[in-house]
């Protein structure tokens, strides 16, 4: 691949993981999804800005993606899920989301812009992370392969090619950003 | 181009598209999507080791997740400098500790906002490795992919908060 030198150099990777972590808090700030009231917002549904900035980067993302996807340049980073582990780990992160009111790229990006107890709440990120590293092998065994999905993929579960459900996917996330916006939220 | 980086907020739709771009770069010059949560689990990682000297290493998901400054760690500091960035050049930084809305239903006590904050926190980093990502690994990078995972992990983050943020603060629909 034509990427292939600078996707293995390692110290060019670390310059560039902060150019994108650099722009990525620079869009989560400017989209006000740094801040607290507006993620309970959302989640209280009274403010829908934290699902209109993701159903557009899914879109405007989606489409490059997949373009570049068949002219050979990226590939897919796709995992299968599972009961176990998507539902439950989804759920517990949602109970997470709601208590502490930021979300781990959000808390990061609300630090930097003066919020103490996001920075709190990083913390607690970390020390839940080490949690899971430490009953990793004891989950794994257990539950974290309970229900596993019958494909990685939408495509592949409906059994549609990868462009046909591109086409529908922006079509469908276009109507709901249309729809949201015709109600005000 | 000055004004627009001292504006107070963009437009949702034009920050959502800048992150849908900002992907396509990820993929093509990273060879990775754009996720937040693994760089926490690197950092744990590394503070373990320092404390207990070799045998962080040695652990199952230390093997998976290698605890060091990479890529992946970077993304995680720049998102503090590009929050404070965008914040300084509008003129909106400002020290907080309890949030308005967190206030007006809790009071403004900083230390128990803080472990509130801290739990949460907790949760949601066990939450987030439990599922294999976060809001924007499995929320944003995942589902645009069309991962069968993301969308279930997404649309149960959103379910999770939903349900949680009600108990919290009563639900607004009701």
């Amino acid at each position: 691949m034509a990427y292939e030198n600078l996707r293995s150099n390692a110290r060019a990777q670390i310059v560039l993981g902060l150019i994108t972590g650099v722009i990525f808090g620079f869009l989560l700030q400017k989209g006000g999804v740094t801040n607290y009231d507006v993620i309970i917002g959302q989640l209280l549904l009274t403010d829908f800005t934290v699902v209109e900035i993701m159903l557009s980067a899914i879109v405007v993302g989606m489409i490059g993606i997949f373009l570049m996807k068949s002219a050979g340049l990226v590939r897919l980073h796709v995992a299968r899920g599972s009961l176990g582990a998507t539902v439950v780990g989804g759920l517990i992160f949602g109970t997470g989301f709601a208590v502490l009111g930021y979300c781990p790229g959000t808390a990061a990006g609300a630090f930097g812009s003066g919020a103490l107890d996001a920075l709190v709440g990083m913390v607690g990120i970390a020390i839940g992370a080490g949690i899971f590293a430490h009953l990793y092998p004891a989950l794994e065994r257990s539950i974290l392969k309970k229900g596993l999905f019958p494909a990685d993929t939408i495509p592949e579960l409906i059994g549609v090619k990868p462009g046909i459900v591109v086409v529908g996917a922006i079509v469908l996330i276009i109507g709901v950003l249309y729809l949201l916006a015709v109600l005000g939220l | 181009m000055i004004e627009w980086l001292t504006m107070e907020s963009w437009s949702p739709y034009i920050v959502g598209a800048g992150i849908g771009v900002l992907i396509w770069t990820t993929f093509l010059l990273s060879d990775r999507p754009l996720g937040a949560s693994t760089a926490y689990a690197k950092s744990a990682g590394m503070a373990e080791s320092v404390l207990s000297r070799g045998k962080t290493e040695q652990m199952p998901y230390y093997q998976k997740v290698v605890p060091t400054i990479d890529w992946q760690w970077m993304i995680l500091i720049g998102l503090v400098i590009g929050g404070f960035l965008s914040a300084y050049l509008s003129g909106t930084f400002t020290i907080l500790v309890v949030p308005p809305v967190f206030a007006e239903a809790f009071g403004t006590d900083a230390i128990f906002r803080s472990a509130v904050a801290l739990t949460g926190g907790l949760v949601l980093g066990l939450g987030a490795r439990w599922a294999g990502g976060c809001t924007s690994g499995h929320g944003i990078s995942g589902t645009l992919q069309l991962s069968l995972a993301s969308w279930v992990a997404a649309i149960c983050f959103f379910v999770g908060g939903i349900i949680v943020a009600g108990l919290i603060f009563g639900f607004s629909f009701m």
